[in-house]
Formats: structure tokens, sequence, C-alpha cells
């Protein structure tokens, strides 16, 4: 199962970032998880929200710029060696990592990773097969 | 101490004489001069022979200097169109040089010169330099860049006719340039006012006092300064700043030079004659009128150009110049009547900025060109409004995107300029339109 990320585009500035994030608050939209990449000249804020059909029309409404993205969620035990036993299941195929990012959810005492492949298809096959627990869009979305 | 008198004669160059002309004698002298050269161009040049008859004009029609307002404009766009060689009036076997500029649209504007172009361009560049005191034992340090650009070469050419020493170091380089201003005991530099100043600042840097050394006069041009720049120049350096204007289309720098005093610049109107038009209407303007200045070249052989539109505001100023020189003054060019900007030396319009932008994307329509300066330099940033087309999540792909944006400025321009990726409808805009402008270039 994927997940659909939304991505918004803030300029590296005082004041930029609460924008999107009072526009999500104000509708009653939940930020699951966040990463913000940030650059000297601009940010780009990455969101794995509660409904994110209705995000993205709301910022696009605003005039946000966002784009989509399909990324892969993964439950790992939260303990030492977690992440180092995902990035083992993928030692010698061809997927590249283009960035990642997690969050603790404090289920079960059980992590999430937030993993953004460029063979999103291949990874995740490569990952469930070695067992993993990939999330699926339900489970993330409803705290 | 020496007096007024002093200071004109010691200006005074052989090659200076026609300065001085009585005006009966140099209306004579335009008045056949522009006899000839419409003659010339009508019998060789397509466009201008199919525009003249278009209003039923032939060359016999011009019967004096009052009647040159009748024919028909020439423009930037001309040159384009007929890009490269559609406007010579001479065969390519009689043509020395070929100089080039960019243009809007990635076609450069191509200028030619005949042997005898070539002289006449020297002697207009050997009386500016004369006009500005120099002669015979000066050290002239040129840095206007040689290539294409007709800054270069043009005052190389001059300064060797004045019977200076020439250097040249073209641009670029600073502290090559200081060491040698140094060295070589360098008496006058020509360069852009803002290139000078960035010189000076580095040569504090460098521990090295301008005034301690033997350079007493710049001559500045190929961008638009001001009174304010001049005052500033003259007290950091203790030389004396003197305007040149000159452009491509014309002959290159020498179309027209200050004098001593300091009040406008004397154009060299035995060669190039001056109009001023309205720059809406194209109706010409009453003496000491602001408006655009337009010039005929009455002695050039390969390309002539009749009523040529620079697209500069100015004003002529009909008033004997205490200087003695009977050639009519324009006030210092301020303001140009269309968008051109023009960025270390370089002629851009906003619209090559858009090419550049698009030409990567194709979906980038809102951008805002922002220009200061530093270290007497300018610099060009440009605002660029992110799209949904180009938006990504990741941070690799959007600076991938501004490298783009950056290289394909520099390709169509030949100058950098930092990208700056901004979020949808933050660019100013007034009345739904864009500005696409704002310089802040204060002096």
């Amino acid at each position: 199962m994927k997940l659909h990320q939304i991505s918004v585009f803030v300029e590296n500035k005082p004041g930029a970032l609460i924008q999107p994030c009072r526009l999500l608050s104000s509708n009653r939209i939940d930020i699951r998880t966040l990463c913000l990449a940030d650059t000297q000249q601009f940010g780009i804020l990455r969101l794995i929200v509660s409904d994110w059909q209705r995000a993205e029309r709301l910022l696009n409404a605003a005039g946000f710029v966002t784009n989509l993205t399909e990324v892969i969620a993964v439950e790992i035990p939260d303990h030492p060696g977690g992440l180092t036993d995902v990035l083992g299941a993928l030692p010698d195929t061809h997927v590249n990592i283009e960035y990642m990012y997690a969050f603790a959810e404090g289920r079960d005492g059980k992590a999430v990773l937030i993993f953004r492949f460029d063979k999103p298809d291949e990874a995740m096959a490569r990952l469930q097969s070695a067992g993993f627990n990939v999330l699926d869009s339900v489970e993330i979305y409803t705290p | 101490m020496p007096t007024a008198l002093d200071t004109l004669t010691a200006t005074f160059h052989e090659a200076s004489a026609p300065d001085f002309l009585p005006a009966p004698q140099l209306r004579a002298l335009q008045f056949d001069r522009l006899h000839a050269v419409v003659q010339r161009t009508y019998d060789n040049v397509l466009l201008y022979r199919a525009r003249m008859s278009e209003r039923g004009l032939t060359p016999q029609d011009l019967r004096s200097l009052d009647d040159l307002p009748a024919l028909p404009f020439t423009t930037k766009a001309d040159l384009r169109d007929t890009y490269p060689f559609g406007l010579f009036a001479s065969p390519m076997r009689e043509i020395v040089r070929l100089h080039a500029s960019s243009g809007t649209t990635g076609k450069p504007i191509v200028v030619a010169y005949t042997r005898a172009d070539v002289e006449i361009w020297t002697s207009v560049m050997v009386r500016s330099f004369a006009a500005c005191g120099l002669h015979q034992g000066d050290i002239i340090q040129n840095a206007y860049g040689y290539g294409l650009f007709t800054g270069g070469l043009g005052a190389h050419y001059g300064a060797e006719g004045l019977g200076a020493t020439v250097i040249p170091i073209s641009g670029g380089n600073t502290d090559r340039q200081i060491q040698v201003m140094q060295d070589f005991g360098v008496t006058a530099i020509c360069c852009t006012p803002s290139y000078f100043l960035h010189l000076v600042d580095r040569a504090a840097v460098m521990g090295i006092d301008i005034h301690s050394l033997p350079l007493r006069t710049g001559i500045f041009g190929a961008e638009p300064w001001t009174e304010s720049m001049r005052r500033h120049i003259e007290s950091a350096s203790g030389i004396q700043a003197f305007d040149i204007y000159g452009l491509s289309e014309i002959i290159g720098p020498g179309v027209a030079i200050e004098c001593p005093c300091h009040d406008g610049l004397h154009i060299f109107e035995d060669h190039f004659y001056p109009e001023i038009i309205d720059p809406d209407t194209g109706h010409s303007l009453p003496p000491g009128a602001e408006g655009e200045l337009v010039l005929t070249t009455l002695s050039k052989h390969a390309m002539p150009m009749i009523r040529y539109r620079t697209r500069d505001i100015t004003a002529l100023i009909d008033k004997p110049c205490p200087c003695g020189r009977s050639l009519r003054r324009m006030r210092r060019i301020g303001r140009r009547s269309d968008d051109m900007l023009i960025i270390r030396g370089v002629n851009v319009f906003p619209s090559q900025i858009e090419a550049a932008l698009l030409a990567v994307e194709g979906t980038l329509p809102h951008y805002q060109i922002i220009l200061t300066r530093s270290h007497g330099l300018d610099d060009m940033e440009v605002h660029v409004e992110v799209t949904p087309g180009v938006f990504s999540d990741k941070v690799g792909a959007l600076e991938g995107l501004q490298t783009r944006l950056t290289r394909s400025i520099e390709h169509i321009l030949g100058i950098r300029a930092d990208i700056r990726l901004v979020a949808p409808n933050t660019l100013q805009r007034s009345e739904g339109k864009a500005k696409r402008v704002i310089d802040r270039r204060s002096c």
C-alpha cells in the first residue's frame, strides 16, 4: 500500500511555514507526520494528513503550489536496530531512497518510517517479503 | 596655476579641428554628406530604397537638412530582421571588420566597417580623448572588453591614433588591473563607471591609494550614470571623470564626448547628425526639448544608418559651449524610451529574460528582475514564481531547475543572474500588470 504525501512550496522566510499549517488546522485536518526539507532559499513541506484529498483542495484554493507523491510507510519496532533491519532488507536491490523521515507512533511501541523510493513497487515487494508491515492508508491516516 | 585658456589649448589635437568649425560651414558639410549617404543607401540597401519608394521619395527630394524628418526611421528591429548582412551598403570585399551585439531573440545585431569607416571611428575616438585632455605621452589602460563588443577596439584604435600608449588589458581580473595601473604608471583609464568604482574599492583593500598614482583621467561609458556618481568617483579617486557616448549601430564609442566643461556631451555631428523626436508620435521636437535621440550617420560606408532610433532620452543644448567647440551638445542619457536595461554594460531586455525562463520549462510566466549594485558592479536577481508544473517534492529537482534557469539566462545574455524561486502570487503586480523590473541601483 502506498500513501499519498502532499508537498507544499514554502519560502525560506519568517512566517512562511505557519500559513499552510493554519489553513489545515482551521479546517480540522490532522497532520499525522511531516518533514520539512530546507535550502537557503526555499523549503518543501511534506505532509501526511488525515484527509489528503480535502487538504490538497484547500491548499490549492488558497494559492499554495502542491505536489502529490506516493510514499511507503513501514512499521518497525521502536528499539535500537529497527531502522537498520529495514535498510538491511534492501541490500543489493537497485532501489534508491530519495528521502525518508520517521515518527514514533506510540502504538504498541512501534515507530513508522516514511520512504520515498525511486522504485516504490520493487521496494515494497522486498519489504513485504522480508516480513515488514507496510502500512496501508487507513491505518496511518486514522489516529 | 593653469588658466582656463591653457586647459582648453592643451586639449587641442590637429584631428580636433572639425570640433571648432563655424556653424554655417558645419551645416553645409552636414548637408553635403547627408545627401551622399542617402543616395548611397538608396542605391545599395533594399530596405531603405523600399521605404523611401513607399513614401514617393527619392534622394533628390532632400534639399536641405530640414527635409531629413521626411525620411523613414530605422530601428533595432530592422537590424534583426535583416540579420546578418541585409543593411550593408558595401560589398564584403570592402568590409574590413564586423562587430556584433546580443539581440532580444538570441539573434545578435551585426555591424560592419570599411577601412574608411574604421578611420572615421578612430578619428572620433582621437577627438574624444583629446577633448578629455589626453595626448601623446599618456598611458591609457583600456578596460573595455575586446571582442565582438565595440568598446574595446574602438577605444584601442583611438588611443593609438592619438599617439598615446595603450594597454589592451580588456575587462575583468580586477587585481591585475590595479597592479598594471600602479606598475605601468597609467594616466588614464577607459571602462564603465561602475567598474571603475569597483577598482577603487578593491585597490583600497589591496592597500593602494588611487590618489597617490599618476592616474588623472577616466573616460567612462557603456552604461548610464549620473552627476552624483561623477562626484563620488572624483572624490574617491582624485581623477577627472568624462562621459562618453556611443552605440554599435552608429559606430561604437565616440558618437559624443564631454569636454572639460562637463556640461553635456558634444556630438561629433560632422559624422553623426542628431535629431530629437517624441518617442510616441515620432514627430520632431523643438530645440532644447527632451525626447528620443535619433542619429543619422553622415559618412559611414559599410552600414549607414538613416534616422536610427537610439531609444535614449536626452535633449540638445543649443547654446555655445565655453570650450569653443561648435558641435552641439546633448544632455547625458538618464533613461530610455523602451524597457532596455544596461547591466554590467550589457544591453538586456526583460523579454530576453522571459525567453530564457520559458526556454527551460515553458511554464514560468511570473518573474521579476531585481537589480542591485555592490562594489560598483551590477547584480541581477531573477525571482520566479513556482508553478505546479515545475514543483517537486525533491530538493534536488528544484535546485536542478534553478541551475537550468541560470544557465539559460547566461546562454542568452552572457551574464549571470541569481535565480530565486518564490511562492505563487508573491511578486508585486500593479493594476494586474506584472512589475517586471525593480532597479535598486541608486547611483
